[in-house]
C-alpha cells in the first residue's frame, strides 16, 4: 500500500535528480539567510551555490546538537517567526533544550510523510488510531496525529499515560491501531491481563511504535501477546519528528523518505562513509524544510542500510533498526542521560571520587536504572541511619539532575571493574 | 572514657562475615564484642577487639572498608531491669541514641551496653553524673 505510489517508487535516477536539486537550494537558502551556516560556510569557503553532484554534500561541515543548544531558541531559523506556524522542542531535561519550527509547508509535508508511514504499515482511512504518544513540546503526539488525519482515519488524541483507561478507550471506541512506544504496547498488555480483558477481541490490528530502541524479540512478543502487526517508525525533533523514516508492511528495515532527507552512514570516528551495508552513524540532511533546515546533522544513532530492494516496490532505501549510540547516551523512560552527568554528581558529592557503574534493566516494561556506587571511606558511615539518608540524598540529587528516578546500590570498595583508559561502566540488561 | 570501635561495610552477600572473621582469626585478633545491622542491600558490621590498629590493617588490605568510631561501655548489672535504668537516664538527659548493643560478662555479674551517642561529651558527663561506670577499652579487653 502506497500513499504517494510514484514518490515513493521513483526510480533511482530521477530520485537523485531530485534529491540534488533540493540540495542546492536548501544550501543557498541557509547560506543566504542563517547566518550560523553563513558563517561556517565562510569559515571554510565553501560556495553553497557551486554543488553540482550529491557527493558535494561531503565537503560541508556537520551541524551537533551543540550548536542547536547554542543558537537557542530561535537562532537557526531561516524564516521569519511570523511565518513559522509551530514550534517544538526536545525533552531538555537536563537545562539545554533545542528548539524547531515548522512553516506551514513544513507542517503539510510533515503530515504527508507521517500519512505515508502509516499507510506504508498497512493502515488506512478506516482505521481508528488510538495516539497514546505525549501531546505537547514533543513531536511524537502531534506529529502523528496530523498524519493520521491527513490519512483520513480517525483519531483519537488520548496522550500518553492512565493505561487502565486507554484500555477502556480501545474496547469501547473499537481502536484498530495503537501509536505509542513499543514498551508502554507491553504495558498495556500486562494491565489488560490485569484486568481480565483477552487482546484477541479486541478490534486492535496495528502497532505502530517508535521514540525508543527495540527489538526483534520484543516485536514478537507484542505481536503475540496484542494479536497485531507491529512497525517500527524513526524520527528526531531535530530533523522533523516521526515520519523520517517507517517500515512497510514487510517488516524489514525502515523506509527513509528520500525525498525529504538525504541520509548518510558514516564511521562516526574517522567521519567518513561506510562500506555499504557496514554499521555508521547516521547523518541527515534535510531537503524541503523551509522553518528549520539541518546540514548534515549528526544523530549520533547507529544504523545500517539494507541495500537489497524491498519486495514492496519502494524505492527509498531501508535502513536496520537502530542499532545503539555512537556517544554513550541512554534513553531511559524516554529521558536522554548520560553516564557524564552520573559521574558529575557522585564526583560532587564531599568525601568521595567514587568508582560507580550504571545498570539498565527493563522491569515489567519499564526501564530501571541503577547506579552502583562503591563505598569507601569518605561515605561510609557506622550509623546506619546516616548510611540510609546518604543513599537517599544521592537518589534525590539523581531525580533532580537527571529528570527521572534511579536506584542506588552502594558496594563493596574495589569490586566494580577497573579500567585503563576509557572505562565501559554501563551495563545494558535490556533486551533489544 | 571512649572505647574504640571499627565498623566495617558490607554487601549482602554470603560469605563475606565469614570472611572477615577469618582474616581477624589469621591475625590473631580478638573480639570482644559485635553487631550486624543490614538492610535488604547492605549491612554494617560493628565490633570491638583487642587491637583495633591491627584489625583496621589487615581488613583493609583484604578490600574491606572499615570505619573507626568512639563508642560508650557501660557496665551495669546482669539483673532484670538493668537496660531499663541506663535507658531512663538517657531518656532524662534527652540524649539521643544512634545505636547501641550489648553483651554479658564472662562471669555473669555484670552486662556491658555499647552505645554510639549523637553527642558523645554531653553523654558522658551525664552518666558519669548519674552514677554508671564507663569502661575504657583495656578494661573491655581485659574482662
Amino acid at each position: 500500500m502506497y500513499w504517494e505510489q510514484k514518490k515513493e517508487c521513483l526510480p533511482r535516477p530521477e530520485l537523485e535528480a531530485l534529491q540534488l536539486e533540493r540540495l542546492q537550494k536548501t544550501l543557498q537558502r541557509v547560506a543566504t539567510t542563517v547566518p550560523f551556516y553563513r558563517n561556517k560556510f565562510s569559515e571554510e569557503k565553501l560556495d553553497a551555490t557551486r554543488v553540482n553532484s550529491l557527493d558535494d554534500l561531503r565537503r560541508f561541515p556537520f551541524t551537533m546538537k551543540q550548536d542547536l543548544r547554542e543558537n537557542y531558541p530561535y537562532g537557526l531559523f531561516a524564516i521569519p517567526l511570523r511565518d513559522v506556524v509551530r514550534v517544538h522542542s526536545s525533552s531538555g531535561t537536563t537545562g539545554m533544550a533545542t528548539v524547531v519550527g515548522y512553516s506551514k509547508n513544513d507542517i503539510v509535508n510533515w503530515s504527508n510523510l507521517v500519512a505515508r508511514i502509516l499507510c506504508g504499515a498497512g493502515v488506512t482511512a478506516d482505521d481508528v488510531i488510538q495516539i497514546a504518544f505525549g501531546y505537547g513540546l514533543f513531536t511524537g503526539g502531534f506529529g502523528l496525529h496530523y498524519g493520521a488525519e491527513r490519512l483520513g482515519a480517525s483519531v483519537i488524541p488520548i496522550s500518553a499515560g492512565n493505561t487502565k483507561r486507554q484500555i477502556q478507550i480501545m474496547q469501547d471506541f473499537k481502536t484498530t491501531a495503537l501509536v505509542c512506544t513499543p514498551s508502554y504496547a507491553l504495558k498495556m498488555a500486562d494491565v489488560m491481563m490485569d484486568m481480565g480483558i483477552n487482546p484477541n477481541g479486541l478490534s486492535l490490528r496495528f502497532g505502530l511504535f517508535g521514540a525508543e530502541p527495540w527489538s526483534e524479540a520484543m516485536r514478537q512478543e507484542i505481536n503475540d501477546r496484542l494479536g497485531i502487526r507491529a512497525t517500527d517508525n524513526y524520527g528526531l525533533s531535530e530533523i522533523m519528528g516521526p515520519g523520517v523514516a517507517g517500515e512497510c508492511q514487510e517488516c524489514d528495515g525502515l523506509h527513509v523518505n528520500e525525498d525529504h532527507f538525504f541520509i548518510e552512514i558514516l564511521d562516526p570516528e574517522t567521519l567518513e562513509p561506510v562500506k555499504p551495508g557496514e554499521v555508521g552513524e547516521l547523518v541527515i540532511t534535510t531537503l524541503t524544510k523551509e522553518a528549520f533546515p539541518v546540514i548534515r546533522y549528526r544523530t549520533r544513532d547507529l544504523t545500517r542500510l539494507l541495500p537489497e530492494p524491498c519486495p514492496c516496490g519502494r524505492t527509498f532505501v531501508r535502513m536496520h533498526r537502530m542499532l545503539g549510540r555512537s556517544d554513550d547516551m541512554l534513553i531511559i523512560k524516554g529521558v536522554n542521560v548520560f553516564p557524564t552527568q552520573i559521574e558529575s554528581i557522585l564526583f560532587d558529592i564531599e568525601g568521595t571520587e567514587p568508582h560507580y557503574r550504571l545498570i539498565v534493566e527493563r522491569e515489567n516494561n519499564e526501564d530501571k536504572l541503577t547506579v552502583m556506587v562503591e563505598v569507601v571511606e569518605g561515605i561510609f558511615f557506622d550509623a546506619m541511619k546516616k548510611q540510609r539518608a546518604f543513599v537517599d540524598m544521592i537518589k534525590k540529587r539523581m531525580a533532580s539532575e537527571l529528570g527521572i528516578g534511579v536506584n542506588v546500590k552502594l558496594v563493596e570498595e574495589r569490586t566494580l571493574e577497573r579500567f585503563n583508559g576509557k572505562g565501559d561502566r554501563v551495563v545494558d540488561r535490556r533486551e533489544l | 572514657m571512649r572505647v574504640e570501635q571499627i565498623a566495617v561495610f558490607l554487601e549482602n552477600k554470603s560469605g563475606r562475615l565469614a570472611e572477615i572473621m577469618t582474616i581477624l582469626a589469621d591475625a590473631n585478633i580478638n573480639i570482644r564484642a559485635l553487631s550486624v545491622a543490614d538492610t535488604a542491600d547492605f549491612g554494617i558490621l560493628r565490633l570491638i577487639v583487642n587491637d583495633v590498629e591491627k584489625a583496621r590493617e589487615v581488613l583493609m588490605n583484604g578490600g574491606f572498608t572499615v570505619g573507626k568510631t568512639s563508642v560508650l561501655a557501660v557496665e551495669v548489672a546482669d539483673e532484670v531491669g538493668g537496660l531499663a535504668t541506663v535507658l531512663k537516664a538517657i531518656h532524662k538527659a534527652g540524649l539521643n541514641v544512634e545505636y547501641m548493643y550489648a553483651f554479658v560478662n564472662k562471669s555473669g555479674e555484670n552486662a556491658v551496653l555499647i552505645f554510639r551517642f549523637e553527642k558523645m561529651d554531653e553523654a558522658i558527663a551525664s552518666l558519669q553524673k548519674d552514677g554508671f561506670t564507663l569502661l575504657s577499652g583495656e578494661q573491655i579487653c581485659a574482662l
